[in-house]
């Protein structure tokens, strides 16, 4: 048995290597070729590791086709300095061991200067390190939790970034709107106590509306997967507070919105992305929605003007549909990078785009004005949706 | 005026688990054997029923009434695959397969469907009375008065009919029964076939009641039923229901003390504590009579 082992191990190891060599002939052949290796030639070879398969397909799908759009739009203008873009994209099956293989491939292999992805944090912060290593950028389109661009060391992973703004931002803005739009005095928390990114919301939330002048009148937790939230209810309804603030996912929020509203609960409930779903509305009501807000990147009503140009050409290439938040992600990640590419003045070399991406200011996106901060997190602002009749309603924009 | 809302949260609450209990309780009464598949029943009960009122349109009662027929083919299958060659194996075994066999349908359920939550349509409508500032809801005093029901007529059948002296003949004595002539097959799926449907029936309160279904839905109610049914005496009908009441009741007061995350932990301490102190459970007595 032991024996067999070796022989195969001895076997995978040639293949592998044979492999590599093949590859490196092959690159060999094409540098020869067109003189095209990296972004050295005509074309500047970006790479998409998404979720295009698997759990979250449709949050890796939607950031593609927003790519799509806005390559299409650079490359039929002429491209960036004459140069056109080539996407090479790979499926990460919404794994965090295929995403890291697949930027293995990208970096190692296509030779590219830029990975776009993934969509979540986690498959996001399985290439970081890669990234680092090989010197290429890796920029996340919707990975919103801190430790993607800031290591565990507490270190600026110096390759890597995000066009999508920071879990604990919108704690902040939602503070923002009930403390300024809302005027509200005594707020309280419910918050999924199994999650960071609901942990990190609540936290953000107090302070900033307690800095507002706001008090929070009761602060209390349940644990995903709970169904009955009646007995913690009554005690939030005995506080008396004049809004709700529940950051945690759809599934739960939809029942707890429910169960409060059967209960006599009218006031206000406000929440962020992880409320985004059409099954929020299935679970709680419509009736029940009314009068609730959630924080997120983007709306496609929102008037503004860079916005309608994007949902225009964005229904026109694809049949009519409305894009959302991570088709906008997506679109404005390739913007982002290029805009960088066009300051640095090169585009294959990625530590002078990197440079050039850390030093990004009042970049004009479609998800807002982006200026980015130290730890590689851009500050821009946020979209207030508010629930009306089962549709999402563009509220305000609010800037951090 | 607070406390009385939590009391009526909790009976709210306790009343679910007492429907599941109440199979729970039978199922063992009769054959010494926990079956934790009980919770998946009650969750494919849940989604015939979602399936019939959102597929095909039916409405609650026939729907309700489907999803108890379904449950009840499901129970005896179950008893007849799974838990028949094992009746003369040891305890364990067939409490190993039980478990097996919950988490096989719980994932046969999401390899088919997926494991994203579905939205129970509003086939029952809801009103909340408001007496003296207290918010009682129109589906929890249906619900509490479907399981007294329920649980009247299983006293009845147990007690009262053929099939149920059958029933408690078999518990007492499985071979003795048989000698006498009793069909002890045809009685343990009759068994598994009231208690299935039971769970059914559960299945669709407990999904019109909190609107959200998934398949890994079973998991936590049954193993409350579970503790509801060891509270109450396990094997005892009655015990099951004021089992189960007791335990939502004591679920809301943890968390209306502020302890909302305990709530669950609480549950289970109470389990540890009665196995302990008083195994019989709160009906249970030293010479008692099964089913």
């Amino acid at each position: 048995m032991f024996f067999r082992k070796k022989i195969t191990s001895v076997l995978m190891a040639s293949a592998l290597v044979a492999g590599v060599l093949a590859g490196c002939g092959g690159e060999k052949a094409g540098t020869e070729g067109s003189k095209d290796s990296g972004g050295g030639g005509d074309t500047i070879k970006i790479g998409a590791n998404l979720e295009l398969s698997g759990a979250v397909a449709s949050y890796g799908q939607g950031i593609a086709e927003g790519i799509d759009l806005a390559v299409e739009e650079i490359n039929n203008s002429g491209g960036v300095d004459g140069k056109k873009i080539e996407i090479i994209k790979v499926d990460n099956k919404s794994d965090a061991a295929e995403a890291t293989n697949a930027a293995i491939k990208l970096t190692n292999q296509d030779k590219v200067t830029a990975i776009i992805g993934a969509a979540t944090s986690g498959n996001s912060v399985a290439q970081a390190q890669i990234a680092n290593d090989n010197k290429t950028i890796l920029l996340s389109p919707s990975g919103t939790s801190p430790n993607v661009t800031v290591g565990t060391n507490g270190k600026v992973n110096e390759f890597v970034f995000r066009t999508s703004f920071i879990d604990p931002f919108q704690g902040t803005v939602a503070a923002n709107f009930a403390a300024g739009d809302l005027n509200i005095k005594n707020a309280a928390i419910y918050a999924d106590n199994a999650s960071d990114y609901a942990k990190g919301l609540a936290a953000s939330f107090k302070e900033t509306f307690e800095a507002a002048g706001g008090k929070v009148v009761s602060e209390e937790s349940y644990v995903a997967k709970d169904t009955d939230f009646r007995s913690t209810l009554t005690r939030i309804k005995s506080a008396n507070p004049e809004f709700i603030f529940i950051p945690g996912y759809y599934e739960e929020v939809g029942l707890i919105i429910k169960q409060a509203r059967e209960m006599g609960i009218t006031v206000p409930f406000m929440g962020a992305d992880g409320w985004d779903s059409p099954i929020l509305v299935d679970l709680a009501g419509a009736e029940a929605l009314n009068n609730t807000f959630l924080t997120n990147h983007y709306s496609a009503q929102d008037p503004d003007e860079t916005i309608q140009k994007f949902v225009t050409s964005f229904s026109k290439k694809y049949s009519g549909k409305s894009p959302d938040a991570f088709n906008a992600l997506g679109y404005d990640s390739v913007y982002f990078l290029v805009d960088a590419m066009k300051r640095a003045g090169d585009t294959s070399d990625a530590t002078k785009i990197k440079d050039a991406l850390a030093e990004t200011k009042d970049l004009s996106l479609v998800t807002g004005v982006v200026t980015v901060d130290e730890f590689h997190n851009p500050i821009k602002s946020a979209t207030v949706l508010e629930h009306k009749d089962g549709k999402q309603v563009f509220k305000s924009k609010v800037n951090p | 005026m607070e406390w009385i809302q939590q009391l009526i949260n909790g009976i709210s609450l306790g009343s679910i688990y007492a429907l599941i209990a109440l199979g729970y309780t039978m199922v063992y009464g009769i054959i010494k054997l926990i079956n934790f598949a009980h919770g998946e029943v009650f969750m494919i009960g849940a989604f015939v029923g979602f399936y019939a009122i959102a597929g095909w349109g039916l409405g609650f009662f026939p729907a309700l009434l489907l999803a108890m027929a379904v449950c009840a083919i499901f129970g005896v299958l179950i008893e007849r695959i799974a838990y028949r060659r094992l009746r003369n194996a040891t305890r364990i075994a067939a409490l190993i397969t039980a478990i097996g066999l919950s988490l096989l349908i719980q994932y046969v359920v999401i390899y088919f469907r997926g494991a994203q939550p579905e939205a129970y349509p509003d086939a029952l409508s809801n009103k909340t009375f408001d007496l003296f500032g207290v918010q009682i809801s129109s589906q929890s005093i249906l619900i509490l008065s479907v399981s007294i029901v329920l649980m009247i007529l299983l006293q009845f059948i147990v007690h009262r009919t053929k099939i149920g002296k059958a029933m408690r003949a078999v518990s007492h004595d499985m071979d003795a029964a048989r000698l006498m002539g009793i069909n002890v097959n045809t009685t343990i799926s009759a068994t598994f076939a009231i208690g299935s449907a039971l769970a059914g029936a559960a299945g669709v309160f407990f999904g019109v009641y909190y609107t959200k279904i998934e398949p890994l839905m079973g998991i936590i109610p049954g193993l409350k039923a579970f503790v509801a049914a060891v509270l109450g005496g396990i094997g005892i009908i009655p015990g099951a229901m004021v089992g189960g009441l007791v335990l939502g009741v004591v679920e809301t007061i943890v968390s209306a003390l502020g302890y909302s995350l305990w709530r669950d932990a609480a549950a289970f301490i109470i389990l540890i504590l009665i196995l302990l102190f008083r195994p019989s459970g709160i009906f249970g007595k030293n010479a008692r009579e099964k089913v």
